[in-house]
């Protein structure tokens, strides 16, 4: 461990005020993300996995806990440094129509983060880097002077990814990056991302409800349940021995290909629960076939299971040595 | 043979035309659905999928849609001359539809159990007190509540939403039922409760479906055939089996390359290069020739023929056949 360690947060969290109370859309989450990996985020909508992404950019201010990047307390640096740290941090977001000034040309939008970080002194080498961008993410020189709304889906999220690696990252949040695209597409997106991660010794935080494409591109996968990290582990043992309820019937609902062999699904009851004001206990208790009084009562705790393989679940290790199955 | 076949497409055409161009949605489709049946169509954006089930629902928004060929024979009667009586009386009774996003298809002023109501009644002559005890059965049936008959649809989860939605669709006992992306808008433990649902209930009701989707995965476990649309056309068209082990198209080929497997690590996926080409602007010969591997000179040329019987697809060659041999 210790120095390749790249972003580490502490009992971090972020709370919304709404009317009714707090909304607890990150709950006191501790995640490490070593340098070079991929650390897939998945879970429901609205389980926070989006804000867990922001407020580890800063781009949402923490209600409490700390972000450490390379070592350095994120909360504490002042705007101008913040600034300067975003040199390091990039998002991609889901939607590649809404993320593009429809008025600038592709060549000004991946030029702008350039001029705002004054990387470059003349336009020339502005724009020699531009181009030099447009062609890393396979995009056509004549679409330089193009408008966003001339382009495809796919081809906006290149000019996404490009605009995100003009200065030079080092971490960058995928946002459900593909979820828009069409799967042909998608995997022109995916085959991009991981080989200009190889390229650039990126490191992501890969966000989506979409699991087999996260358990394609991730090393790790942290798995969320209403503003808490449930589960994480590399991604072979998360989808070989997964610990959590949760997380199994997570796995066992994604629709498969295979015509061969029918996986039984578990089909849970009922629907995620309110992340306002959330009781004390497991947050799954409710949905969870195995939950005991000490389930509703007491929060589990997030503790290493087996090594690098992380669990909140007062019923771990009857799940890990069989005692618990679901009903098929 | 035509006995117990519900619904019958041939040779459809639906353009949308405006000042500046004619998109070609649906170019040249037949689809045959039986009774009982689940016919999966597969396709990425502007395919004409929804297209497709528009004409079907006799929904096409007209200006700019209009049927410019074909046929669509729902229980034997050509439902492109209907009036719109005949058509209000097919849709809901014969023809119901599920569309994509539930938190749009309910009206949000009138609280969900009355506009359950309102379904019935408009196509039953059955009493108030009936037309509620009905939608009461039907959203227990779906898992809704009864208590929740007086709540708006604000107050419902997307997943109760798309509920509520199915138990409209379902009210009037249609014997085909349209479900256009029914669970992309959700999450997938929550999209394995609302498939599990609409499996069973199409089991007991004996109702065949069309299921839209861009998910070959949920068509696989939901669907007996499956059609995959490309360019307004149906490019290949079989059982879920037959073409998921050996798709004959390069189209479903690149399809299944370019999806990442769960219980496969080591594949690299392989796009499709391109993207789909403008309705307004298709290219000639084959629609797919721009972005297939395979393409030669006469898929340039001229437009494929269908080929194959049980499994037919749309192509000038077959590449795959001699290669499983």
């Amino acid at each position: 461990m210790g120095n390749n360690v790249l972003i580490e947060t502490k009992r971090l969290k972020k709370y919304f005020p709404v009317p009714a109370g707090f909304l607890h859309a990150v709950d006191d989450v501790n995640l490490t993300i070593n340098k070079g990996e991929t650390i897939g985020i998945v879970g429901e909508s609205g389980c926070g996995k989006s804000t867990l992404g922001r407020v580890i950019l800063r781009l949402h201010e923490a209600t409490s806990g700390d972000v450490l990047y390379d070592g350095m307390n994120v909360n504490d640096f002042t705007d101008d440094e913040m600034r300067y740290m975003r040199q390091n941090m990039q998002i991609i977001f889901q939607d590649p129509y809404a993320s593009l000034n429809p008025r600038m040309t592709i060549g000004q939008i991946i030029e702008e983060p350039l001029k705002l970080h004054k990387m470059y002194k003349t336009a020339e080498e502005r724009r020699k880097r531009v181009e030099e961008l447009m062609q890393l993410v396979g995009l056509p020189m004549r679409s330089y002077n193009q408008y966003p709304h001339e382009f495809d889906g796919g081809r906006r999220q290149r000019v996404v990814i490009a605009r995100a690696l003009s200065i030079n990252p080092q971490f960058i949040v995928c946002d459900e990056p593909v979820s828009a695209l069409d799967v042909s597409v998608q995997a022109q997106i995916l085959n991009l991302l991981m080989e200009l991660q190889k390229k650039m010794q990126l490191t992501y935080m890969f966000i989506s409800h979409d699991l087999s494409v996260v358990k394609h591109i991730s090393t790790n996968i942290g798995v969320m349940y209403l503003g808490q990290l449930i589960e994480k582990a590399p991604k072979n043992e998360i989808f070989n021995t997964p610990l959590h309820p949760y997380t199994i019937a997570l796995l066992s609902a994604i629709p498969s290909t295979n015509v061969l062999k029918r996986n039984k699904k578990i089909i849970l009851k009922g629907e995620i629960t309110s992340p306002i004001n959330p009781k004390v206990g497991c947050r799954f208790a409710a949905r969870c076939p195995f939950a005991t009084d000490r389930c509703h009562s007491e929060n589990p705790v997030f503790e290493e299971a087996r090594p690098d393989h992380f669990v909140a679940c007062h019923r771990w290790k009857e799940v890990a040595d069989g005692t618990l199955k679901f009903d098929l | 043979m035509e006995n117990n076949v519900v619904l019958s497409i041939k040779n459809l055409h639906v353009h949308y035309v405006t000042a500046d161009a004619t998109a070609k949605a649906v170019n040249g489709i037949d689809i045959e659905v039986r009774e009982g049946e689940a016919l999966g169509l597969v396709g990425e954006t502007g395919a004409g999928k929804t297209t497709t089930a528009l004409s079907v629902m006799q929904l096409i928004p007209d200006p700019p849609g209009i049927i410019v060929d074909g046929e669509i024979n729902f229980e034997g009667k050509n439902v492109i001359y209907n009036t719109d009586r005949e058509n209000q009386k097919m849709r809901g009774n014969g023809i119901a539809m599920i569309f994509q996003d539930p938190m749009t298809a309910l009206n949000p002023i009138m609280s969900v159990g009355d506009q359950l109501a309102e379904v019935v009644l408009t196509h039953e002559k059955i009493s108030k007190a009936e037309a509620k005890k009905r939608v009461i059965d039907l959203l227990e049936i779906v898992g809704v509540k009864s208590d929740r008959y007086d709540d708006y649809p604000h107050q419902f989860s997307g997943g109760q939403k798309q509920r509520v939605v199915i138990a409209m669709s379902l009210l009037c006992n249609p014997r085909l039922l349209i479900a256009d992306e029914p669970t992309t808008a959700l999450d997938v433990t929550i999209q394995a409760q609302v498939l599990d649902i609409i499996n069973k209930l199409r089991e007991q009701y004996k109702m065949s479906m069309i299921l839209i989707t861009h998910d070959l995965g949920v068509v696989a476990e939901t669907c007996d055939n499956v059609a995959i649309m490309y360019a307004g056309h149906i490019v290949e068209k079989g059982t879920v089996r037959e073409v998921y082990l050996h798709p004959k198209h390069p189209y479903t080929r690149g399809l299944f390359d370019s999806i990442p497997k769960l219980d496969d690590d080591a594949t690299e996926l392989i796009p499709i290069e391109g993207a789909i080409s403008n309705a307004a602007d298709l290219p000639t010969g084959c629609y797919f020739h721009p972005r297939c591997k395979y393409c030669q000179e006469i898929c340039r040329r001229e437009q494929p023929p269908q080929q194959g019987d049980a499994h037919k697809f749309m192509c000038h060659f077959d590449l795959f056949s001699k290669e499983e041999a």
